[in-house]
Order: structure tokens, then C-alpha cells, then sequence
């Protein structure tokens, strides 16, 4: 059990240091971003004596190397600044966000997991019948389509055609669970139509694999039904990659979901990462950025380590 | 040996079986017209060569064929119900069961996700024949009849923390563990070195005469067979070549094909002096080696002359592999020297000349995974052709050819044909000619026949015996065979734990070692005498090794 633990150590460091690095990358991305906030506020007319002003109030007139160091100490003790953009502290305008965020790709999580999972396993249980194949045609075509625009087809059929949902996904964390539930279907719909096909052709591909093992051979020759095989026999050897391409995925939910939110004004983080990115309010940007750079290298972290807590011969003592 | 009575009654009766597989061109036959006929708690010896259709015989008797197989005629009596032709559930009811199965390597037969003991318990407590606490005090019961250490804990063991004799000793537990009425052994031994072989047959042969249990034993290896089987039949492609006794089918084999079979374990090699004080080709003096803290081999020193075979023998993890690594320089030794022709070769082979490369050439155990798929053999034997003897064009084209004839395979026909064209004994011939393009003093030939049946094995033996002969090259032959090694080699050095526990002539070694390792080790190789583990086995607990 110790060995695990020293694991999750090496990880839990190496991805400090990756958060590190993706802050810096984050540092330069922005600030060769042209213009700035400062020229946005204040708009072409503005004389070039305003500007410097309002950047001296701003302290964009430091140098880069001193921002950067001076967010970067903020963002560890959990102070990310504040918006430039409208005065209020970045870590609260965050959390509000993130909760949203994560609201919606647990819903879609939720949803799409157990049903990708149910789907990989009987397509990998009935291979090859019309089932599988009509399975995978279905996955494809909702994969190969851009997510937009299978925003757009939901909203026509869900909201415009049948008014079943509405298509504007406006929430407010004081909302009953229900109502959040309620407005936010169609975007968590789209999530799951989107995640969904990578994880179940992941799901199956990975049990196929494991189906050629001798070890399999050996259970049909005791006799065991083909359900069995494939759950008792088969699953366990398949976990790995499956584990893999899930978290794969539900980092996606977190980080992946600008274009969703956006094209449902639902209040999320990648809402926010967009207006922050018009408004050149590098502060907000930069911050939202480490925290999906932060939730993509957890949620990895923990696929690893369940990989490796599924699987007796990296778990096991030696002998 | 058990008495055979005729008496017993029928349990098995398989009659005019044909069984296809599907090939790249259609269906091909597998199984042609197989009749088979099987006693309550009587034991029957498959034999034959790869491909003759033993285990798919062997499958069918449980009415299982595999993927892309189909079985088209004939009739599967198990006990009165046809298993070709009755419903799928039946015979899934009878697998595991009535009938069980032991595969050939119990370390990808045992699902790595699962406990021995989970395992063991499954088909009782699915099939409903006993309840979970009653399977596990019986599969501890059997794990101690099998003779497996530590009976009451092994089976808490993932099959990664076992070894390969104890699984296989582990999965013949399994076999039993709803008492079936016949067992189905595939190969149960064929990945086991001599020494724990020897205690795996034994307890196998315990067990099953223990319960009575009716069993099919298949085997490429005649001597294993005839210590297990009451009765032999030998197959060839797909059809029975003649059935018999045990002693019967050993003292007088009627057919031919049979015949040939037991010749191949008499070949010997003509005696070769060895000039003295002739300088060797290839000496390890003092070597000590190992990977990362784990020391593989410790002052290990033996010569190899000139048109000399040495055997280098012991059994999986003693280190025979590892010297051919320090020789080939792979594998830098902590300590100790190389000596090619008296001189010190640098430890690492970048630092070695070309003309020092192209005298130490090796062929290998697999011929499937040496050679590249993707090359023709002329680019295969035309790179070190090339490489070494800098030969280009017309020249080269033309030694491409003579190697190929020298390997006995028309340069006309195989020429442009890739690996995947050819037999197991072909690439295992291309393997040589490879070996051979560079021209070298010395060849490491590590386990080249293993993965061969032993026609095929016979053919490669006698074709590196005639060019060594030829070309007056020192061989050194790696393997665990110890048949082999009496076939070709002069002299044998015997490694236990990484040392050299005895060398010296082949002929003065086994008629009297001098070691008790060597001992162990020649005693275990089953011999062609029915009564051979009888004998082995008393003796054995006579006196604890």
C-alpha cells in the first residue's frame, strides 16, 4: 500500500511543476496578445497620456517578469487579483463559475459514464450483430459533428420545434435542483452525445482485445456464460485504457465546454474565459486558465492511480 | 500404470469427426475423419506434430471448437449425448463441469485479475454443484494432494505471485474441482523445465488415477506421453495414424510415420577429436554479470575450439542466455574478459571492430519475432552480406543464392518471399543463413529447435551439423534440452544459479557427472520406458533432493 502513496507524491510534484510551466506559457500567451486592457477601456479616441495613466493605475507599466511573479505568489495563497475589468475579486467572480461548471459536467458525466460503459460492453458482447454496428454508426456521426452544431440541432428540435427545454440555460445557484437540472438538459445533452462515443468504442475496443486472451478461452471451456465472461473475466484486464479514456473525457466536460457554454449562455467558466479574452482582462484569463490546466492534470493523476490500484500485478507485494 | 480393462464402461465415442478452420483460401481441414473411443478413468496420449490437430481434437472433445473452426460431420458421444449436435447450453452445462480442461501455459490461463482460489471456485459455485465454503476446503484439500506449498494460502495468491510449475500444478486443481468425469490436458508441460516437469507429471498422474478420472493427455513429447497414457494415438494431419497400447505402440510401431517419430530421439553425432592445445575461438574467463543489484552470473569461464559444439545447459533463470548477452557484447560483465581467438574483445559491442562483429553471429529461439516481416529474405540475408563483406550487385545477388541453397531452399522460390511465407523450420533456416552471410568463426545458437516439432528440429540439427562441418565453425548451443545436446553437441557445460556447476566431454558428463545438479538435471528427461516417472518418483522420495 505504501508503494501508491509515494506514487501519488511523484505525481501530486510533477504536476506542480507542469502547473508551473502552463502558468508561464499562460503569462506569455496573454501578454502577446495585442492591445490591452487599459486601450480596451478606454477606446481609440483616448490620448496616448490617458492610456499610460490608466496603465500606471492598472500597474501594466511593470515589467512582465514582475507581474508574472507577483500574480503567480497571489494565485498559491489563493488571491487571484481582481478584474481589471470590473473591480471584483477574481477568486469570487471563480468560484461562482466553477461551481456552474462542474454542475454541468457532472450532469453529463453522470448521464453519459454509465450509459457508455452499458453500450461498450454489450457491443463488445454482441460484436459484429446489427446492434454493435448501429451502435457505432450512431457514436460516429455525433462525434465526427462539430459540437456547435449539434447545439444548434438540439435547440431546433428540443426548444424551437417541441418547446420542450428552454434554449437559453440560464442558472443561478440559488435555483432549486430541479429547475438547475431543467435548464441545463440541452447542454448537458450535447455534452453527452459528444463524450459519448469515444468512451464507448474505447469500452468495447479494450474488451475485444482482452477477448483473445487464453485466459478467456480457458473461462468458455469452464463453462461460464458469455455475460460472465465479458463482466467478471474480461472487464477487469480492460480497465486500464477504459479508466484512461474516461478521465480523458470528464477533463474535457471541465475544460473542453467553451463552445457549449457559449452558444447556451450558460454561466460557466468557459463563458467567462471568453469575455475575459474580449475585454483583455489578462488577469481573469490567466486564472481561469491555471484551473483548467489544474483540473486536467488531477483528474489524469487519478486515472493513473486507479489504473494502477485495479490491476493485482502492480498492486500486489512481490513476491 | 494402471491395468487397462477392457471392461470399463464407454464414457467417450467419437465417431467419423471432421472439423474445419477458415483460411485465407476457404475452409481447410483440421480434423478428417478422427474415431476415437475413451473408457471411464482411462488415459489416452494425443501425439503428433504441430499442426496434426490435437488440441483441436482435443477442444472437440468438449464439444468447443475455436473461433473461425466449425465442426462439419460426424459425432460427439459423451455419455450418451452427442455433443456436435445437442443445444449450446448443454454442452456449457457440461464444460467445467463433466468435462474440464488444463491449457498449455497456466500463466496466460489463469485470469491475472483473480485469486487461484476465486478461479478455482468459479465453476462450482456458478454450475451450482457446492456451495462457496465447501469449493474453497476442497480446493485446499486438492492444492495439497497436487503437492502445491503451502496449501491453505497459495490460493490467496494472484497467479503473477506463482510459479509456472505451481500454476499448471494449480490449474490441474482447478480441473478437478467439480470432480469431472474427463480431463482434457493440453500440453501441461511443455513450457516447464525437465526438473519441475518431472514433479508436475507425477502429481498430475497422482491425481487423476486418485479419482478415477478418464483423461485425454496431449503431447508433441512421446516419452511424457508414455508415462501418462494407457493408450497412444498417433495424428497426422488431421487423420489417425494407428492406436495402440502404451507398451505395445513403444516396442513396435507399426506405421512409418510413427517409426520416424521415434527415430529422431536416437540421433547422435559422430565423435569429434579435438586437437589440444589449440587456442579456443571463444573463451569466458571469470565473468560476473548481472542486471541493475540482481547478479545473473557469478565467475562463470568455459573455451569453445574450433569445429567444436558446446553445449551450455540448466534449466530457465540459471544464466545460459545472459553469457550469450556478455559474449555478444549486449551486456557489459562486471568482471571478467571476453577472449576472441586469445584476444580481449571490448565489452561492449559499439566499440568493436566490424571484423569483430561479423565473427560472433547469433540465431535465435523464435524465428517468427527475428526476422523483420516487412523484408524480403533477400534484403534479410543481403544486409549482412553487405554490411560485413562489403559485397554489392551481381556478387552479392550471387552469395544470396548459394547461402539460400546451402540452407537447402530454392533461391528461385523464396527468394522475394517475405517471413510470413514460410514455414517454422523455413525462417528458422533463413535465421541460419542470416547468421551464416557474414561469414563467421562463431555462432550462438540459443534454444533454435525448441520452438520446432521434432521432424523439423531433426532437419535444422543435421543442416548447422553439415555446415560446421564445412566451414569448421565453433557452435555454442544453448537449451534445455538435454536430448538435443546428446545430438550435437561434443562437449557440455551445465549452469545452476548463474555458475558453472560442470563441463567437460558430452559422453563423460552423462555417463557419470560429477554433480548433483548434473545428476538432477539428466535424470529428470523422461525416457521412452513406460515405467520411467514409477521408477523416478520412488526413488525421488527415497532420497529428498
Amino acid at each position: 500500500m505504501g508503494r501508491i502513496w509515494i506514487l501519488v507524491g511523484e505525481r501530486l510534484a510533477l504536476g506542480v511543476i507542469t502547473l508551473l510551466v502552463v502558468s508561464a506559457l499562460i503569462f506569455v500567451g496573454v501578454e502577446l496578445l495585442p492591445g490591452d486592457l487599459a486601450q480596451e477601456i478606454l477606446g481609440q479616441s483616448a490620448t496616448p497620456e490617458t492610456v499610460a495613466a490608466f496603465r500606471h493605475e492598472l500597474g501594466l507599466d511593470q515589467p512582465a517578469i514582475q507581474r508574472y511573479f507577483h500574480w503567480l505568489l497571489g494565485a498559491v495563497q489563493g488571491d487571484f487579483g481582481t478584474s481589471l475589468a470590473n473591480n471584483r475579486p477574481i477568486s469570487e467572480l471563480l468560484s461562482v463559475r466553477l461551481g456552474n461548471t462542474l454542475f454541468l459536467a457532472a450532469f453529463a458525466a453522470t448521464v453519459s459514464i454509465p450509459l457508455a460503459l452499458t453500450l461498450g460492453i454489450l457491443a463488445a458482447l454482441y460484436r459484429n450483430s446489427i446492434f454493435d454496428r448501429l451502435c457505432n454508426v450512431v457514436a460516429l456521426i455525433w462525434v465526427s459533428l462539430p459540437e456547435f452544431f449539434v447545439a444548434y440541432v438540439l435547440i431546433l428540435f428540443l426548444a424551437v420545434r417541441v418547446a420542450l427545454f428552454p434554449s437559453l440555460s440560464n442558472i443561478d445557484p440559488g435555483m432549486p435542483f430541479g429547475e438547475l437540472v431543467y435548464r441545463s438538459f440541452l447542454p448537458a445533452l450535447t455534452l453527452v452525445l459528444v463524450v459519448m462515443a469515444h468512451m464507448m468504442r474505447m469500452t468495447r475496443a479494450a474488451i475485444i482485445n482482452v477477448l483473445a486472451s487464453p485466459y478467456i478461452e480457458m473461462a468458455r471451456l469452464k463453462g461460464m456464460s458469455r455475460l460472465r465472461v465479458i463482466l467478471y473475466h474480461a472487464l477487469p484486464n480492460a480497465l486500464a485504457p477504459i479508466i484512461n479514456v474516461v478521465a480523458l473525457n470528464l477533463a474535457y466536460l471541465v475544460v473542453g465546454v467553451v463552445v457549449v457554454e457559449v452558444v447556451f449562455v450558460y454561466p460557466g467558466l468557459g463563458q467567462l474565459f471568453v469575455d475575459a479574452v474580449t475585454h483583455r482582462d489578462v488577469m481573469v484569463v490567466q486564472s481561469v486558465g491555471l484551473l483548467f490546466a489544474a483540473a486536467y492534470i488531477l483528474l489524469n493523476l487519478i486515472a493513473d492511480v486507479l489504473s494502477i490500484v485495479t490491476n493485482p500485478r502492480l498492486m500486489g507485494e512481490r513476491r | 500404470m494402471k491395468t487397462v480393462g477392457k471392461d470399463r464402461p464407454p464414457l467417450l465415442t467419437i465417431r467419423d469427426l471432421r472439423i474445419e478452420g477458415k483460411s485465407t483460401n476457404g475452409w481447410t481441414r483440421l480434423v478428417d475423419g478422427v474415431d476415437l473411443d475413451l473408457a471411464r478413468g482411462e488415459v489416452l496420449g494425443l501425439i503428433g506434430e504441430s499442426g496434426a490437430g490435437k488440441s483441436t481434437l482435443g477442444l472437440a472433445a468438449m464439444g468447443f471448437t475455436r473461433d473461425g473452426c466449425r465442426i462439419t460431420s460426424g459425432s460427439i458421444g459423451f455419455d450418451g449425448i452427442d455433443l456436435a449436435r445437442c443445444g449450446e447450453h448443454v454442452r456449457r452445462d457440461f464444460r467445467g463441469k463433466r468435462i474440464a480442461y488444463v491449457a498449455q501455459s497456466a500463466a496466460a490461463s489463469f485470469n491475472p485479475a483473480h485469486k487461484l482460489i476465486d478461479q478455482h471456485c468459479e465453476a462450482p459455485v456458478v454450475k451450482k454443484v457446492m456451495p462457496r465454503a465447501k469449493a474453497e476446503a476442497e480446493a485446499v484439500e486438492l492444492y495439497r494432494k497436487m503437492r502445491l506449498p503451502q496449501p491453505e494460502g497459495i490460493g490467496f495468491r494472484y497467479p503473477h505471485q506463482v510459479s509456472g510449475g505451481q500454476l499448471q500444478r494449480a490449474m490441474t486443481a482447478m480441473a478437478m474441482a467439480c470432480k469431472p468425469d474427463l480431463i482434457i490436458f493440453d500440453e501441461p508441460t511443455t513450457a516447464l523445465d525437465v526438473t519441475t516437469q518431472i514433479e508436475v507429471l507425477a502429481s498430475i498422474r497422482d491425481i487423476v488415477e486418485q479419482f478415477g478420472t478418464a483423461a485425454i493427455y496431449i503431447s508433441h513429447d512421446l516419452a511424457v506421453v508414455a508415462q501418462m497414457a494407457d493408450r497412444i494415438m498417433v495424428l497426422k494431419n488431421g487423420r489417425t495414424v494407428e492406436t495402440a497400447e502404451t507398451r505395445t505402440m513403444l516396442s513396435a510401431p507399426q506405421e512409418e510415420y510413427t517409426k520416424s517419430l521415434w527415430a529422431v530421439r536416437s540421433l547422435e553425432r559422430p565423435r569429434q577429436e579435438r586437437g589440444t592445445g589449440a587456442r579456443p575461438v571463444m573463451s569466458l574467463k571469470n565473468v560476473d554479470a548481472g542486471y541493475g543489484a540482481a547478479k545473473v552470473l557469478e565467475d562463470v569461464s568455459f573455451d569453445i575450439h574450433c569445429g567444436q559444439t558446446v553445449a551450455v545447459v540448466g534449466e530457465s533463470g540459471s544464466g545460459k542466455s545472459t553469457a550469450a548477452r556478455v559474449i555478444s557484447g549486449i551486456l557489459k560483465p562486471s568482471r571478467g574478459e571476453v577472449l576472441f581467438e586469445g584476444r580481449k574483445l571490448p565489452a561492449d559491442y559499439l566499440s568493436r571492430s566490424r571484423e569483430d562483429l561479423r565473427h560472433v553471429q547469433m540465431i535465435y529461439q523464435m524465428p517468427d519475432t527475428a526476422l523483420n516481416p516487412r523484408q524480403s529474405i533477400r534484403d534479410i540475408i543481403g544486409r549482412p552480406v553487405e554490411f560485413y563483406l562489403g559485397l554489392k550487385g551481381r556478387e552479392k545477388e550471387q552469395r544470396i543464392r548459394a547461402l539460400l541453397e546451402q540452407i537447402e531452399l530454392d533461391p528461385a522460390i523464396y527468394m522475394d518471399r517475405r517471413p510470413t511465407e514460410l514455414s517454422g523450420g523455413q525462417k528458422q533456416r533463413i535465421g541460419i543463413a542470416r547468421a551464416l552471410a557474414a561469414e563467421p568463426k562463431f555462432i550462438i545458437c540459443d534454444e533454435v529447435t525448441s520452438a520446432l516439432d521434432q521432424l523439423v528440429a531433426a532437419g535444422i540439427l543435421a543442416l548447422l551439423a553439415r555446415v560446421q562441418k564445412e566451414r569448421d565453425l565453433a557452435l555454442m548451443f544453448i537449451t534445455h534440452d538435454l536430448a538435443t545436446v546428446k545430438a550435437v553437441a561434443d562437449e557440455v557445460v551445465v549452469m545452476q544459479h548463474g555458475r558453472v556447476v560442470e563441463t567437460g566431454a558430452v559422453e563423460t558428463v552423462f555417463a557419470n557427472p560429477a554433480h548433483a545438479y548434473t545428476t538432477h538435471l539428466l535424470q529428470s528427461v523422461p525416457e521412452m520406458d513406460p515405467d520411467w516417472l514409477t521408477r523416478r518418483t520412488m526413488s525421488n522420495r527415497a532420497v529428498p533432493a
